[in-house]
């Protein structure tokens, strides 16, 4: 079984396909792995192997009955626990969602069905994505499988330590100021940010709406090149879709070539409190990159450095307004409805027992960024921040193809290390939240090993808008260079591996 | 001088509908005045007269066409309620007993 786990997605699908084994087959070997090890990692909140299997069947029996299945089906993936599934609990990692069943599936989801992945589970995550390390669950926190006292990164640390501890060969994540692309990078994996609006938001629990988005998490470029092809594109019921195609990611991992492209490396992305081992890594991976036929630039994007700044103002003001929804009369926790209380009072009371320290610190933050009186020092003045972020971003995308930094500044942090320190924890997306304020592409592929701790370091590709194809490109150039190198996949190393 | 006060923590604890007990309070007041310091710096780049961005797309006045589809059901919809009374919404009372 083991030698299924082994199997990239695109191999698996292709073994599917063509009956070499079965979707049953690979699922059963997935439920295993997950009953072996997730004890140790607690990637997942809720595993769904009855109705993984059931999937599983359906996709058997279209092969039986002659039909051409498509390249993901029958695979396996791991869906993070903050996209509504009908026929499991949805519950965003808080509790005020404890037990919660939505009546609908989010578009990601159908799209998943549709193209016969099998869903094996729903994924941890801190509580509503309001985090970089998973520790905001609150259901406890996921370990990193190359370290188990380190964080596997948020939010989507679920989604990344099942796919680097072999739980799943696939998995979903959401981005929304870097809580894809810095799991995937803490985690050794491949994670992408689609341009904002080309996969939907409908049925994503909100956190902040102009900023959410999407995307997949993989082992390898191709991988999730594959799944980012499988569930994007234009929705009618989110009115921020955009109605384009989707860009050809997939075609793009198969090119994998940067002969004459021009790569473009930020100058403000490194530095003061960037790990030495972080910037080691990245500065190969640049010289790689020349070497395969690649022109390096330096760029400037002066106003990068006020955009940590910006997206804690933007994103906790959203938050507010977004998490106002949980009001204890519809669905969801309600606490102290004695007959005594009114309804405002009980709203209060739930929302303090059901909310976490950071989704309360967030709404606080927000409500006070969107104060009358503080509004044109915080909310306005960071919009403002967000136009000039939009304009160096323009501006460097005329000097080069695609720009480059670390995904993160330092690698995977050890648990509690930053719990009580908010702007500690913050810094984790110093380098990914640009992207998300300016709605660009960007795609974070595994350079190597930090030489002080031996954890993994991401190399980030930036994209302009609906141009995702060439930071799949580049990043599948960069790793197939390096597994040659390294004559294998860095996850090989990883004390998880199979 | 402090950027926020635990005051006027309480104060958007109230606007935010969160019952927050003392100590919580107390801890809030702490970090969010280290965290409104840091975010105080758009302040300094956003000078001058620039355009804000509210959104990353150029998007206005979206719609979808306008077909009748099957939506909830009275029961789908009530299925997750707190509290359900004769097939609508049971919620504590929003107007006092004078009103």
């Amino acid at each position: 079984m083991t030698e299924l786990l082994k199997l990239s997605a695109a191999e698996l699908g292709a073994a599917i396909a063509s009956g070499e084994t079965s979707a049953v087959e690979a699922t059963q070997a997935y439920l295993d792995r997950i009953a072996e090890v997730d004890g140790q990692i607690h990637a997942f909140l809720h595993v769904a192997a009855d109705k993984a299997l059931e999937q599983a069947r359906a996709v058997d029996a279209r092969r039986a009955a002659g039909e051409k299945l498509g390249p993901l089906a029958g695979v396996p993936v791991a869906h993070k626990d903050v996209f509504t599934t009908k026929d499991m609990p949805t519950t965003a990692a808080s509790k005020i969602l404890e037990g919660w069943q939505s009546p609908y599936d989010a578009t990601v989801t159908e799209r998943l069905r549709d193209a016969g992945l099998v869903i094996l589970g729903k994924t941890n995550l801190d509580e509503f994505a309001m985090g970089s390390s998973t520790e905001n669950s609150a259901y406890g926190p996921t370990r990193n499988p190359w370290d188990t006292d380190r964080v596997p990164g948020g939010s989507s640390g679920g989604s990344s330590a099942a796919v680097a501890a072999f739980e799943a060969p696939l998995a979903t994540g959401t981005d929304t100021g870097g809580s894809i692309r810095q799991p995937a990078a803490v985690c050794g994996l491949v994670g992408a940010k689609p341009t904002y609006g080309t996969s939907s938001r409908y049925g994503l629990i909100a956190f902040a709406s102009s900023l959410d988005t999407p995307g997949p998490i993989a082992r390898n470029v191709l991988d999730a090149a594959l799944l980012h092809e499988a569930f994007s594109g234009h929705d009618p019921r989110d009115s921020t879709s955009v109605n384009e195609p989707v860009p050809p990611v997939v075609e793009a991992a198969r090119r994998a070539d940067v002969s004459g492209m021009r790569i473009g490396v930020v100058k403000e992305l490194s530095g003061e409190g960037y790990q030495p081992g972080v910037m080691q890594r990245f500065t190969e991976a640049v010289e790689l990159f020349e070497s395969l036929g690649a022109k390096i630039v330096e760029v400037s994007c002066p106003s990068f450095t006020a955009a940590l700044a910006a997206y804690y103002l933007i994103a906790p003001s959203e938050c507010s307004s977004n998490l106002a929804r949980f009001d204890a009369m519809r669905y969801g926790l309600r606490v102290g409805d004695d007959g005594t209380r009114s309804a405002d009072e009980v709203m209060a009371l739930t929302r303090a027992q059901g909310f976490g320290p950071e989704v309360k610190r967030r709404i606080i933050l927000g409500t006070y960024a969107l104060s009358s009186g503080y509004y044109d020092a915080y909310y306005g003045s960071a919009q403002k921040v967000r136009t000039l972020i939009k304009r160096d971003f323009e501006a460097a995308f005329q000097q080069a193809d695609v720009l480059v930094s670390p995904t993160t500044p330092t690698t995977a942090f050890r648990l509690g290390e930053r719990i009580d320190d908010p702007m500690a924890m913050y810094l984790a997306d110093l380098c990914t939240i640009p992207t998300n304020l300016a709605g660009n592409a960007a795609l974070s592929v595994p350079c190597g090993l930090a030489p002080e701790d031996n954890m993994p370091v991401g190399l980030h590709i930036m994209a302009p808008t609906l141009a995702d194809d060439r930071a799949y490109q580049a990043g599948a150039a960069v790793e197939a260079a390096l597994r040659d190198k390294w004559g294998g996949d860095l996850l090989s190393q990883c004390a998880y591996a199979v | 001088m402090s950027a926020i006060t635990r005051d006027e923590v309480a104060h958007l604890a109230r606007l935010a509908r969160l019952a927050l007990p003392e100590d919580e309070l107390d801890q809030l007041a702490a970090q969010l005045d280290v965290i409104i310091s840091a975010v105080a710096k758009v302040q300094e780049v956003a000078k001058g007269d620039i355009p804000p961005t509210s959104h990353a797309l150029p998007l206005t006045n979206v719609y979808r066409p306008d077909e009748v589809k099957p939506g909830l059901t009275p029961d789908q919809a009530l299925a997750e309620a707190p509290a359900v009374e004769d097939g609508r919404f049971r919620v504590p009372q929003i107007l006092g007993e004078e009103g």
